[in-house]
């Protein structure tokens, strides 16, 4: 019997922890399989955040290591340093990366440093019961938001692709969703393009994907899809905002 | 093999490179900035490498990052700085991961000053961080033994796959003395199946976490941890004895001051005073046998610290009341002078009036 559809290798056989609805899931079979397709699962070192994906050490076939608040790139320097032959990547979310972890990952991107960051960005804290977070939109009621994160309180979003993207040190910087399969396609060249820059040492690459969270946006699975694509989207234009092999977007 | 005339700072640093350290992230901070400068200019040298960090929040994440891919790796600091590395001081101790951390003590707390100090004593032998841990802490007395502690940090990291703390103050990191460096040292190395290096199939996964959701796991995981403790504890402790056998008054010091009470201990002892010195090398472990031994013949102790008054708790604790633990400290970067711990000496002797600080210049 032919196979024709399986499991990438680099996921294990762990049941996800994930919410029912929450695309996290779909992600993490993108990154996996583009760990596969490149071929580089014995020589990947991944570095779970703190937030949903904090379990992702379970989840991601090869060497994992958990890291402290925002300080996933920190991290994966050390890591980086030690093996510069190895493929290493951090996965975060908006208020790891965005929050707590914005100097991390400003400077990783500064320095150039060869790794691969796979940004998860579904506009609020997760983990911790649906607090505000930097990406929460304007009006977005949140636990920490009750009347709709408002601007003269807390400013805009921030935008994290645009940003990484003016660091000189930034080689590939893209913006992605997963909200349908069309999406879920274009994400899946990201991700595997990413990769490719940091094997081709060119510096550092991010994909930055937006997600659903329905459990705290309060939202059925398929309204968070939609929302994905009618308030996310407007406010995080999705495209490759850096190609070095191609010159800036 | 010639003798060198070395600041503490770049003794500690080349020690470290000499055991086998070939990673070092660091930030800016005095009075240790000769540590990140050297290793700056040496790493290259020696293949290694040499990242000034973004912070010192960044640089303890990533001597977490290189310890976990089974590297020997060191930063250092000094107490601003060490207090901001606390976060990630307590992921390694979790997730077990070995490495050297050295800390010039000085003036605090808050920005306080760049001269010496040992106010950052209960940080280092208490944990330091969040839960329930300790760290072995080494505290060299002259740039020579910085160097010698400088080395075993780092088999003693291997060994308990855990932080090692090499606790110095101002004086120490800035002073020169000539110090023997051996030109190659018996590295040690362990094997570390733990490492993340990548992963071929052949063993189970590398995992570097400190987080177990399961109180349970959890539990048994702590009681792991404070096993390793107790072996440390067991192991490990080691200190300097001085003139104790006889002694009447055993001054307790450590690190600067214990010099300085070296000096003042033996002026007492040509006044007819018998004083002696137990000098904490490791201060957690606490050498608590050899002052609750010192406790059954000595009449009192004196502690002498730059700081308001902490190991006096590990003194204390050993003596268990069974004499007076007398004290002596200064602070805000203020170094004690020998003629305020004869003083202080004379004092505690019966020898001189408590009431009159201003005894007579020796």
């Amino acid at each position: 019997m032919a196979v024709v559809f399986q499991k990438p290798k680099s996921l294990t056989d762990d049941i996800l922890t994930y919410c029912p609805g929450c695309t996290h899931g779909i992600i993490h079979r993108l990154v996996a399989e583009a760990i596969d397709d490149l071929g580089v699962q014995a020589k990947t070192i991944g570095v779970a955040p703190v937030g949903c994906a904090v379990f992702a050490y379970n989840f991601f076939a090869v060497d994992m290591m958990q890291a402290a608040h925002g300080r996933a790139p920190a991290v994966a320097t050390g890591i980086k340093r030690v093996h510069p032959d190895n493929v290493v990547f951090t996965y975060q979310g908006d208020g790891d990366l965005a929050s707590i972890g914005m100097a991390e990952i400003m400077h990783a991107a500064g320095r150039g440093e060869k790794i691969t960051t796979i940004f998860v960005n579904n506009a609020i804290y997760g983990m911790t019961g649906g607090q505000m977070a930097p990406t929460t939109l304007i009006g977005q009621v949140t636990t920490t938001s009750p009347y709709g994160r408002k601007e003269e309180l807390c400013g805009k979003p921030i935008r994290m692709s645009e940003l990484i993207a003016q660091m000189d040190g930034s080689a590939y910087v893209a913006r992605a969703s997963v909200h349908d399969p069309k999406h879920v396609l274009d994400a899946k060249k990201a991700i595997r393009k990413a990769f490719e820059t940091q094997l081709s040492g060119a510096g550092f690459s991010m994909v930055e994907l937006l997600s659903t969270c329905p459990t705290n946006w309060g939202m059925t699975p398929s309204e968070s899809l939609k929302w994905v694509a009618s308030d996310m989207i407007p406010y995080y234009p999705l495209g490759v905002y850096k190609d070095s092999a191609k010159g800036a977007a | 093999m010639a003798k060198l005339l070395m600041k503490g700072n770049e003794a500690i640093a080349e020690a470290a490179i000499r055991a086998g350290c070939r990673y070092f992230f660091g930030y800016p901070i005095t009075p240790q900035n000769q540590i990140p400068e050297y290793m700056s200019k040496r790493m290259p040298q020696v293949g290694g490498t040499f990242l000034q960090a973004e912070s010192e929040v960044s640089a303890i994440n990533m001597v977490y990052g290189a310890a976990g891919a089974g590297a020997r790796v060191m930063t250092s600091s000094s107490g601003p700085g060490i207090s901001l590395k606390q976060e990630g001081i307590s992921y390694l101790v979790g997730a077990q991961l070995p490495c050297v951390i050295v800390n010039i003590m000085r003036g605090g707390p808050g920005l306080g000053s760049i001269q010496p100090s040992q106010g950052d004593y209960y940080q280092a032998t208490r944990g330091g961080g969040h839960g329930d841990y300790r760290i072995p802490v080494f505290a060299p007395s002259s740039v020579g033994e910085a160097v010698t502690l400088t080395q075993k940090a780092f088999d003693m990291a291997d060994k308990y796959r855990s932080p090692v703390i090499v606790l110095g103050d101002g004086m120490i990191g800035q002073m020169m003395e000539p110090v023997d460096l051996p030109d190659s040292i018996e590295i040690n190395n362990v094997d570390k199946p733990w490492a993340a290096v990548g992963w071929d199939g052949t063993r189970p996964r590398a995992i570097i976490n400190s987080l177990y959701i399961d109180p349970s796991v959890l539990e048994r995981h702590n009681i792991m941890l404070q096993e390793k403790f107790a072996q440390i504890e067991s192991a490990e402790m080691d200190y300097g004895a001085e003139l104790v056998d006889d002694a009447d008054l055993v001054v307790v010091a450590y690190g600067t001051v214990a010099r300085i009470a070296r000096s003042a201990i033996r002026m007492a002892r040509a006044e007819g005073i018998k004083a002696g010195m137990i000098r904490p090398i490791t201060l957690w472990p606490f050498p608590s046998d050899p002052i609750a031994k010192a406790a059954e013949t000595a009449k009192a102790f004196l502690t002498v610290e730059m700081s308001a008054g902490q190991m006096i708790d590990d003194v204390r604790l050993a003596v268990a009341g069974r004499k007076p633990v007398l004290f002596y400290g200064r602070t805000g970067g203020m170094v004690p002078a020998v003629r305020d711990v004869l003083h202080q000496i004379r004092i505690a002797a019966g020898a001189a009036d408590p009431r009159n600080p201003l005894e007579e210049a020796i």
